[in-house]
């Protein structure tokens, strides 16, 4: 593995990280298994390339990609609270119908945005070495999302969140309503997923319809991954684990491509990657 | 202070399995009031105390809180002003949550929830005078996980919680069930201790007869679905475990039959 290699998994563990990150508040913290984000980070996506290319601030293009994504979990939010879908459905139906609503926002399957101007092209203006301004900005990028992210689940708000997850009478006997802090939760990580997916497009110099698929799995591979080398000690070390997992999971995918494999082979691999990781608890436990 | 006029809870209602849990059920409860509920099993204890705490909606009657009607209310509006503690130690709190950050959820009950930090030093100070009071060493545990405290420390922490911002109703039910008999009699003294120091209103669901008998200053006897005696204080002085075998045979027909007695004597 070259220098160029090495580089571009680690941007791309950088990017997506932020997208664990949401998947991380959905799955682990409010107990959640949200399938939504297959579609919100192509939403993500779609909302950034579509304002760019109609010629939008590419920062300013990025805040609507958020809010477009935190409508979408508001969605899949209402589907479960209001209208009580069981979550995994909920998700789905909300995954599946912004398929159509991605076409719709960038009236075409993809859109290029190689001549556009992009939030790392801004920051190389600032006159930063090109082999590293990338890296440099993502790091600064996803440094700010933990640190908001480790802060917010040290307030009375994030304690009521963690707790939802937790035990859900506890939070309702406390006077709190679970299906607002779900509904808080949805909103939340589906902001962050829209944002990645936002960044991934202008990383990439493209949105594609069809860029969502298997994103969970890869948030999922990136949390499990980073519990197991990091451990749960504390949210601090957990949503480090998080990004260090999703820098691992897109360097174990570049090795396997340079191994030989297939890019089509991928989703395979990542999802037996995934269950040997959730199930090596198991394992252990069978071992001893 | 609380006033139940006429409550109904039919579960399945309107299906072959239609199950009359509450019928026509009436009570009024005084301020400063610590009732003890006895009962047979599926007499409706639990459905009474879940009917006010607003787990699930009643068919029909009104619950008064404060001369406030609460029945239509959501569970967790209701909470805000009813502090519950129930048979599972595992039921009150968050385990994967340390002490402080539980009793943080506890403190902020009464506000509206905000983005100000959880915790703080003067939040910490409270929380130790408050732990130190039950006596098993937790104020210098505030940041252990409650998932690795023993049941009957849990279950203390949860009392603690419940009462911590004076709830105007408490209900207990079964609470020291599923505990050992050393750790029983610690809670039911934390519980004495709590209920009278803050003078909280209080429900208890007890299965134990004499604990019935001691506990509190009113003593409410529940039979398929409605109250069949209602023993106020002087009258409650002057029971015994027998005679209230008895008032209940009178009234049921047939012999008190309880699977969890057996156990509790
Ligand atoms: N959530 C529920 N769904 C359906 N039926 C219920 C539910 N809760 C209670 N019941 C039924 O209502 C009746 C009263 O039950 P309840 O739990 O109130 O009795 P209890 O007096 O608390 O008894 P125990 O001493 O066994 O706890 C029982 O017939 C029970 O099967
Ligand atoms: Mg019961």
């Amino acid at each position: 593995m070259n220098l160029i290699f090495a580089i571009t998994s680690l941007e791309q563990g950088l990017v997506f990280g932020i997208m664990a990150l949401g998947v991380y508040i959905t799955f682990r913290i409010l107990d959640f298994a949200d399938l939504t984000v297959d579609g919100s980070l192509p939403l993500g996506a779609a909302v950034s390339a579509k304002l760019i290319s109609s010629g939008m601030n590419p920062i300013l293009s990025l805040v609507f990609a958020l809010i477009a994504g935190g409508l979408a979990g508001s969605i899949t939010g209402f589907l479960h609270t209001r209208l009580k879908i069981a979550p995994l459905l909920s998700g789905i139906l909300t995954m599946t119908s912004l398929y159509s609503i991605n076409l719709r926002i960038m009236g075409r399957p993809n859109i290029p945005l190689i001549s556009q101007p992009n939030v790392f092209s801004l920051f190389e203006q600032l006159g930063i070495n090109y082999l590293w301004s990338t890296i440099i900005l993502l790091l600064i990028i996803i440094l700010l999302v933990k640190i908001l992210l480790d802060s917010f689940l040290k307030t009375q708000l994030g304690f009521a969140l963690r707790a939802t997850g937790d035990n859900p009478q506890m939070i309702r006997s406390m006077g709190i309503s679970t299906n607002t802090m779900k509904m808080f939760g949805l909103i939340l990580s589906n902001s962050l997923v829209a944002l990645s997916g936002g960044l991934v497009a202008q990383y990439q110099g493209f949105a594609d319809v069809s860029m969502g698929v298997g994103t969970i799995v890869a948030g999922l591979a990136s949390v499990i991954i980073g519990e197991v080398i990091f451990g749960e000690k504390s949210i601090f070390i957990i949503t480090a684990g998080v990004i260090a997992g999703s820098i691992l999971y897109r360097f174990s995918i570049s090795l396997a491509l340079n191994l030989g494999f297939a890019a089509s082979d991928l989703k395979l691999l990542t999802s037996l990657l995934v269950i040997v990781f959730l199930s090596t608890p198991r394992i252990k436990k069978i071992m001893r | 202070m609380l006033e139940i006029n006429n409550l109904s809870k039919i579960f399945y209602k309107g299906t072959y399995n239609e199950n009359k849990a509450l019928t026509e059920l009436s009570l009024k409860i005084n301020e400063g009031d610590f009732i003890t509920i006895v009962g047979s099993n599926g007499a409706g204890k639990s459905t009474l105390l879940n009917s006010i705490a607003g787990v699930f909606s009643i068919e029909s009657g009104s619950i008064l809180l404060d001369g406030q009607e609460i029945s239509n209310q959501a569970e967790h509006v209701r909470a805000k002003s009813i502090g519950r503690v129930f048979q599972n130690p595992l039921a009150g709190t968050s385990p994967e949550m340390t002490i402080e950050e539980n009793l943080s959820l506890a403190l902020a009950k009464s506000e509206s929830l905000s983005l100000r930090w959880g915790l703080s030093n003067y939040k910490r100070k409270i929380m130790k005078k408050k732990l130190s009071k039950l006596d098993i060493g937790l104020e210098n545990r505030l940041t252990t996980k409650v998932k690795l405290l023993s049941g009957g420390q849990r279950q203390s922490l949860t009392l603690l919680m419940a009462t911590l911002t004076n709830p105007s109703l408490l209900l207990l039910d079964e609470h020291t069930a599923a505990l050992d008999p050393a750790t029983v009699i610690k809670i039911k003294n934390l519980t004495n201790e709590l209920i009278s120091e803050n003078n909280i209103t209080t429900l208890m669901v007890t299965h134990n007869m004499e604990d019935a008998i001691k506990m509190g200053n009113r003593l409410i006897m529940m039979d398929k679905g409605q109250i069949i005696y209602d023993i106020k204080e002087t009258d409650k002085k002057d029971l015994t475990v027998e005679k209230l075998h008895k008032m209940f045979e009178i009234k049921h027909g047939s012999k008190f039959t309880d699977d969890r007695m057996l156990l509790t004597v």
